[in-house]
């Protein structure tokens, strides 16, 4: 473990002597695989050209990896840095790395065998500021720096991972015809793809109709139970439930909501809505923006009748990130809670202080984790990025799914979609920079290390709260099993019988 | 309805009014003069808006010598433009309005290849009135006056300047005022450059209150163009200042009891109205009025 760790302290991790034992004989491997492949489907004839264009370029055909992120456009602050994340990851794959992690059979977090060996001695607050997590008994689990393993393997099954990125310019229309084209034409391996949830909906259609493997790599407002679809950022159960926990509790219960007026805004106001009586609160007030806004007087005069205990954020989107300016100029002082803002597009290094004073986000990333493991994964970062301004939420999210689908291609064999997806519901785990999480077969969503992150008047921030594990139960609660029973929709919080109940309750 | 309630409502109309004369004013004199659309309006605004951006934070200038140097700046940009692109158009408007589309994407994607996705904003002044429980940005009053200044600017230079007289004469007979001596490619020149430079110093104002992105001057042109169809091209002055009056008087109550959504709804339906009725916008309607009268006292 030492000797590998001084050899991963170089930024971007490299080992030439095992690069050519490796790359050689799996490349042969491959090629045996192929005349085998072609044997079999007794199409040799056809075969062969691309076999000998194959040995030509002295390797075998590159894995097909389809990205659409947003690098103009209203979300490309967003996209360019998800784009960067799979890009880094897709060469620590060629170079012949992995995520520490792999099958963990039942899952959770005590299988990975971290318990560390000795109680604390230090105080629990130090040991969270140092990136240990402390367990209900007090015991803490060790989370070892580096997160990166060779594979043995260059690229995965010695295919290197061809990256296909054209830019959608923040444009539905052109995801769906980006989309195809990577299909029809290209015919990709997987699509990773989508900022905001409008793309998301605007694309899976097409994934489906193709029998298309999709990663959607961003938090969102939860609810897609998708065979095709895998999503590896965070949804409502795992932040908007804890961040309103913490402001209801530290802040009071008059809640005005300020949303982005698309499915996103609307359905996380919906969960807010839902969850307020449940959690003794009420939502005293909705705003429904619409994406094109960027001046906000009346929004804030509004806010200021109102006169709530806190804001819920859920603006989006480079207009409506013009709100915090705007409102610190006029005098709006209120604490914000948000599932996005700041993690996502980094309002706090990009506005001067102290506009995001007091504002709350539980996010499944931030660039300020204090851990030594973050530390390696932001050095590495800025080694091949110098000059990226911020590792906001979803690039982590876009690098993690990287790798988990080389991990699943691995152990599957074969880029085969339906086999791939098997393999991903076989209960996958991975040592993230954030921290374990875990593909929950049942939902295809990551069970994440979930911290709440507070800005201060300097726009310093500090992580309040952590948890290591928060699962994506809510679609399970529905029944989503997608594992056992394929289904190709989204769910509403309306769908949901529970929160009607509590409501009637309350009310 | 009570009296702090007003002034807030007032103060969110002179807010609406301001943003929506400044987006729409270059805009409308280049319309005006010129008869052409420049699509290229929002990304003026964005280049005002980066100049002013970059003066204040490379050459650490104080906000309102960078607030100038992007109305000189995205004048005389406006200038080379027209030189080198807009007056090969003037006989083909519909050129014109591809040309300028494609200035604009130009500019947009080159800025996005340059400096990236965004700068970091300006700081904007923290200078807040309180009022009753309300509280409102003094640098968006500043902007309102702004915008009055500017306009009566634009007035005198219209109405009491031998510029503004020839500019007058070129609008209602390019020949006849060539006829008559008036260089109309150099009054063309300068009315471009104008418009640029009015782009230029929107940027400018609005980049401590906005995102620095590429593709910024979106948000500005949407509601440029309801304005401009709304006032019409006729007299740019009086149709600016006519038509971003009634649409603030739609749009801000609106979204004050109803939200921005409906405010927008209000806005673009006031346009939809405006377009069928009076298909030559609100100065071309005052224009056909005064004529009438005139007629009417000739006969």
């Amino acid at each position: 473990m030492t000797t590998d760790e001084k050899k991963f302290d170089v930024c971007v991790p490299t080992d030439a002597a095992d690069a050519s034992g490796t790359g050689g004989s799996s490349a042969g491997l491959t090629r045996r695989d192929l005349i085998k492949a072609a044997a079999v489907t007794g199409a040799g004839v056809l075969a062969a050209p691309a076999l000998l264009r194959a040995q030509a370029a002295g390797g075998a055909a590159s894995i097909k990896f389809g990205l659409l992120e947003d690098r103009s456009g209203n979300f490309a602050i967003f996209g360019l840095n998800k784009w960067h994340g799979t890009q880094l990851a897709i060469k620590e794959i060629n170079d012949g790395w992995t995520l520490d992690g792999g099958v963990q059979g039942p899952g959770g977090p005590g299988v990975h065998a971290k318990v560390a060996a000795k109680p604390p001695t230090t105080n629990i607050k130090a040991t969270v500021d140092n990136g240990g997590a402390p367990a209900r008994d007090d015991t803490v689990w060790t989370e070892p720096a580096e997160y990166l393993l060779k594979s043995g393997d260059k690229g995965v099954l010695g295919r290197q991972i061809e990256l296909l990125a054209p830019d959608p310019q923040s444009d539905n229309t052109q995801f769906q015809t980006l989309a195809r084209r990577l299909i029809l034409d290209d015919k990709v391996d997987v699509i990773m793809a989508g900022f905001a949830s409008a793309e998301r909906e605007a694309i899976r259609p097409i994934m489906d109709q193709n029998k298309m493997l999709y990663f959607y790599n961003n938090q969102y407002e939860g609810g897609v139970a998708d065979k095709n679809t895998f999503c590896t950022g965070a949804v409502p159960e795992q932040q908007i439930v804890p961040v309103m926990q913490y402001m209801i509790k530290n802040f009071g219960p008059r809640i005005y909501t300020l949303a982005a007026d698309y499915n996103f805004g609307q359905l996380s106001a919906a969960w807010t809505r839902a969850m307020a009586p449940l959690l003794n609160a009420e939502v005293i007030g909705e705003e429904f923006i619409p994406l094109s806004v960027s001046q906000f007087s009346s929004s804030i005069a509004k806010i200021q009748e109102a006169k709530p205990s806190w804001l819920m954020m859920y603006i989006t989107g480079q207009n409506h990130s013009n709100f915090y300016p705007q409102a610190n100029a006029a005098g709006l002082k209120f604490p914000m809670g948000s599932s996005i803002n700041i993690a996502q597009g980094y309002e706090h290094r990009r506005f001067a202080p102290p506009a995001l004073n007091r504002f709350h986000v539980t996010a499944s990333y931030m660039e300020e984790i204090p851990t030594p493991r973050n530390k390696l994964f932001v050095k590495r970062w800025r080694a091949m990025f110098a000059d990226e301004p911020y590792l906001a939420m979803e690039g982590h999210s876009a690098y993690v799914a990287t790798h988990l689908y080389a991990k699943a291609v691995r152990l599957a064999g074969t880029t085969d979609k339906a086999t791939v997806v098997k393999a991903l519901e076989s209960g996958l785990g991975v040592e993230a920079p954030a921290g374990w999480v875990f593909m929950d077969p049942a939902t295809h969503h990551l069970s994440q290390y979930i911290r709440l992150a507070r800005c201060d008047e300097k726009h310093n921030i500090t992580f309040m709260t952590e948890w290591p594990h928060i699962e994506p139960w809510w679609t399970r609660r529905l029944g989503v099993n997608l594992a056992r029973t394929a289904e190709y929709k989204q769910y509403i919080p309306d769908e949901d019988p529970f929160f009607k109940m509590f409501q009637k309750k309350k009310g | 309805m009570n009296v702090p309630y007003i002034v807030s409502l007032a103060y969110q109309y002179a807010d609406n009014l301001a943003f929506l004369l400044l987006a729409a004013l270059g805009l409308m004199i280049i319309l005006g003069v010129i008869d052409v659309i420049n699509l290229a309006h929002g990304e003026l605004i964005m280049l005002g808006a980066y100049t002013t951006t970059l003066a204040y934070h490379r050459a650490h200038l104080p906000l309102p010598a960078c607030v100038l140097l992007s109305f000189i700046g995205v004048g005389a940009f406006g200038m080379l433009l027209e030189r080198t692109v807009i007056r090969r158009f003037y006989r083909d408007k519909l050129g014109a309005l591809v040309a300028t589309w494609g200035i604009s994407l130009l500019l947009s994607q080159g800025m996005l290849l340059f400096l990236g996705p965004s700068l970091i904003a300006v700081p904007l002044p923290e200078w807040t009135l309180s009022y009753a429980g309300y509280s409102f940005g003094g640098y968006r009053l500043l902007l309102f006056g702004a915008s009055i200044l500017v306009v009566l600017l634009a007035w005198w230079i219209f109405y009491r300047t031998k510029f503004g007289v020839r500019t007058r004469a070129t609008m209602q007979n390019p020949a006849m005022a060539q006829a008559l001596g008036v260089d109309t490619r150099r009054i063309y020149l300068y009315t471009f450059a104008a418009g640029s430079a009015l782009a230029g110093l929107t940027g400018g104002l609005y980049a401590p209150t906005t995102t620095i992105v590429p593709l910024m001057g979106t948000t500005f042109v949407d509601v440029a163009f309801i304005t401009v169809v709304v006032g019409g091209g006729a007299n740019p002055i009086l149709g600016a200042l006519t038509s971003s009056a009634l649409l603030a008087s739609i749009s801000a109550p609106l979204s004050s009891a109803f939200g921005t959504f409906l405010g927008r709804i209000g806005l673009l339906l006031t346009a939809l109205v405006i377009i069928r009725f009076l298909p030559r916008g609100l100065s071309g309607y005052f224009q056909d009025l005064q004529r009438r009268r005139m007629a009417g006292a000739r006969s």
